[in-house]
């Protein structure tokens, strides 16, 4: 009997990670950005995405709010902030 | 930039600078590319059945013979007369390269296969909870070189790995870290483009052995070059090409940001005696900026 | 065509028409002939194949296993301490599933350092997964090699084989051996395909990591796989003799005499050929004696022993390896098949004999006769010289 080889490329997507967050989440102004990319080179994740100026966020679902992406960010244009926010609740 | 070949969802710690790495890595090697990767973090968790994070076909099979299976890998696509569209890359921790790995990496370079071998060096068995290997720096504090009345840590340096690479005479040699995302990828692109066997060693900051804060990733690869202690430099046909640091900053701005040094800062001897290895990088790899 | 050739050179010219693409081994004696021939047929493109000389055994499985992982076939041969060496790939190729053949010259373990010949090696990686077949003579290690991928390759296997060959009594000695044309070993193994394998546009992931949630039955599909196989290698036996025109047994195990045997040995490998002419002598001598020679070890013939032995009154297994500080390892397996034969079952008792190279004689298999009719036995070592054991002291 043969089974289980293998896995699927990319499967790991079913994996959600974004639960592990406790504290803070980025948030991603848009408002000073200059499209270094350092953001998404940096997010051990690679769920940042963006093309031009003020157009970068990140995927929720995967983020595990390491926060290095708020630290890298030459203009402080990424905030961690508080996992629940004022107007979510 | 393309969409990534190792994607999310994977069990890495929040801020795993090995996680970084290994995306640049594959993300400038593109999808023609066999990984054979060594045990460790980097193999649990990113493939945790059923689930893989991996885009590329890849292969785990023990802890210290990647070299050799992707020596065969490599024999294989000759075989086959496809080497020359695919790139053959062998993966692993410091511990898988430096230590058990090393007779299997040293037997893939001398026999010349057309291979890139990616050392993530977190200097120590992260995925075993943090033990002393080859490449862990003088006097760190791991679980197996703990600190004590008796000790300041590991007594031992870093283990030369590039140099033993080079010493093989292979063409290209490197050391990268994830503080230069662009860095590394240019150096993966470069080892790409030489036949033969190629060394990249890239500085991968571990928050949870490293005890410093998740989000200080970026920051702590960083300072470990601006201080020396890091030095990044490529061997390329055995000629020396240094990065020249701006400004080169005192070792006491790395070790104070991470638990695994704190034992020092207390003991100015011993932080001289890890100024004195920066000192003498900066030396040998000419990493003072000519300005 | 019938030749008359060294073991070891039969099984290079074998391996040669089974048309591995890559060949990797680390030499140690007394594999080192197959495998100096494969790389002289290399150097004079008479096989078309990646030769990879390595550093130690461990990185040969390794090569194997990685070459084998792109979907290409492979060979690999070793023996003794090189084959404890790779132990560890060793498993994990079956692990893999790769169809991996290797040639294991089988010889003592050290210390004491010893090159000569019994099967204590292959005995350490019993449990791995590998299907294990021994030969008894050099036409039958050649045959047992086509067989071998034939086996592992098949679908419904996809599990490494190793074909066992006592050292220098089968690699070194020269025998008459009928060596199949390219063209007949093409026609019974053609070339290896799956879609299992590295591949870049399909790019799966293989030699993951299983949880408590899934490696019970990851490993018990290969135990599985085995219990198939008891069917499938006599399958693929009965085809090669159709093919090939000879071959006894029924790939799993073979009789001599034992049609109305009441006293039967047990054995594997060459020790077999010594066994058979005590049995003869036996059967002038009027003595109801007989062999049951085991040529699958793993998976291991449970059903095909027990009606083998269904006459007989007592069993003598002589094993040429010992689980120090137990038994010998087939003399084990003997017990817990005929565990089930009830008050029916015969009295088996275990003998030890041949370690480091010690000859085995008609002497030998003589006094193993004689101790077999006595009180049983399970461990007895055969031909121990009491003047050494006395120094010992």
């Amino acid at each position: 009997m043969i089974g289980h080889l293998t896995s699927k490329p990319g499967s790991s997507e079913a994996n959600k990670t974004g639960s592990w967050r406790t504290e803070t989440k980025p948030k991603f102004l848009q408002k000073n950005c200059i499209a270094c990319r350092m953001c998404v080179y940096i997010c051990p994740e690679g769920i940042v995405t963006g093309e031009g100026k003020n157009t970068f966020k990140c995927d929720y679902a995967y983020c595990k709010g390491c926060g290095n992406c708020a630290a890298i960010c030459p203009k402080k244009d990424i905030e961690m902030v508080a996992e629940i926010e004022e107007g979510e609740k | 930039m393309p969409e990534t070949l190792f994607k999310p969802g994977h069990t890495a710690c929040a801020g795993c600078g090995q996680a970084v790495g290994a995306r640049l890595v594959i993300d400038t090697a593109g999808k023609n590319t066999m990984i054979a990767n060594n045990t460790g973090c980097l193999e649990v968790f990113s493939t945790k059945y059923p689930e893989s994070a991996w885009c590329v076909p890849w292969i785990h099979s023990l802890f210290e013979n990647c070299s050799a299976v992707a020596s065969g890998i490599e024999a294989a696509l000759k075989y086959l007369g496809k080497k020359d569209t695919i790139n053959v890359i062998a993966q692993a921790g410091d511990g898988g390269t430096a230590d058990i790995g090393l007779q299997a990496i040293s037997g893939m370079f001398e026999r010349g296969h057309d291979v890139l071998y990616v050392c993530y060096d977190n200097e120590a068995y992260m995925n075993t909870g943090i033990q002393r290997s080859g490449l862990t720096p003088t006097l760190t504090n791991t679980t197996t070189s703990p600190s004590g009345s008796a000790s300041l840590g590991n007594p031992r340096p870093k283990k030369p790995m590039p140099e033993i690479a080079a010493a093989h005479g292979i063409p290209y040699v490197a050391t990268a870290s994830v503080g230069y995302p662009q860095d590394v990828q240019k150096k993966v692109k470069k080892a790409l483009s030489i036949k033969g066997p190629k060394y990249i060693q890239i500085h991968v900051p571990c928050p949870l052995g490293w005890r410093h804060e998740s989000d200080m990733t970026f920051d702590v690869a960083k300072l470990a070059v601006e201080t020396g202690l890091y030095p990044l430099f490529e061997y390329e046909y055995g000629k020396l090409v240094s990065r020249k640091i701006a400004k080169i900053k005192p070792v006491e701005e790395y070790l104070k940001v991470q638990g695994r040094f704190k034992h020092l800062l207390k003991n100015p001897d011993a932080v001289k005696q890890v100024q004195a290895i920066a000192d003498y990088n900066i030396q040998k790899y000419q990493l003072k900026s000519e300005a | 065509m019938k030749q008359f050739l060294e073991g070891s050179h039969a099984i290079a010219e074998i391996i040669k028409r089974c048309k591995p693409g890559v060949v990797s081994a680390y030499p140690i004696t007394p594999q080192t002939h197959i495998v100096e021939d494969l790389a002289q047929m290399v150097a004079d493109k008479e096989l078309d194949a990646q030769f990879v000389n390595v550093e130690s055994e461990h990185s040969a499985a390794s090569v194997v296993l990685g070459a084998q992982a792109v979907g290409v076939r492979t060979y690999t041969a070793t023996s003794s301490q090189g084959l404890l060496l790779m132990a560890e790939v060793v498993f994990n190729i079956a692990g893999l599933r790769l169809p991996i053949v290797m040639t294991t010259a089988n010889r003592a373990i050290s210390a004491p350092i010893n090159i000569w010949n019994d099967q204590q090696d292959v005995m350490t990686v019993r449990d791995s997964g590998w299907v294990l077949l021994f030969a008894e003579t050099i036409q039958e290690a050649v045959d047992l090699h086509v067989q071998a991928y034939k086996i592992g390759e098949d679908p419904r296997v996809m599990l490494p084989v190793m074909v066992n060959m006592d050292g220098f009594i089968l690699t070194h000695g020269m025998e008459t051996v009928d060596m199949p044309s390219q063209e007949e070993v093409g026609k019974f193994i053609p070339p290896y395909t799956t879609t299992y394998k590295l591949d870049v546009d399909n790019p799966q992931t293989m030699g993951y990591l299983a949880d408590p949630d899934y490696y019970l039955e990851i490993r018990y599909l290969v135990q599985q796989t085995h219990r198939e196989l008891l069917s499938i290698i006599p399958e693929v036996a009965s085809q090669f003799k159709k093919a090939f025109k000879r071959g006894e047994g029924n790939g799993l195990i073979e009789g001599y005499r034992l049609e109305d045997a009441e006293q039967v040995f047990v054995a594997m490998g060459s020790v077999c050929g010594t066994i058979r002419d005590s049995v003869d002598e036996l059967r002038a001598k009027g003595k109801k004696a007989g062999l049951l020679k085991i040529i699958s070890y793993r998976p291991f013939p449970k059903d095909e022993v027990l009606t083998a032995l269904s006459r007989a009154r007592e069993v003598a297994v002589v094993d040429k390896s010992v689980s120090l500080g137990g038994f010998g390892p087939v003399y084990t397996d003997l017990c817990a098949a005929v565990s089930s034969m009830g008050p029916k079952a015969p009295k088996v008792s275990g003998f030890v004999l041949g370690l480091g190279g010690r000859d085995i004689t008609l002497k030998s298999i003589q006094d193993v006769y004689e101790r077999m009719s006595g009180k049983q036995v399970d461990c007895e070592f055969i031909g121990l010289k009491q003047e050494l054991l006395a120094e010992g002291k």
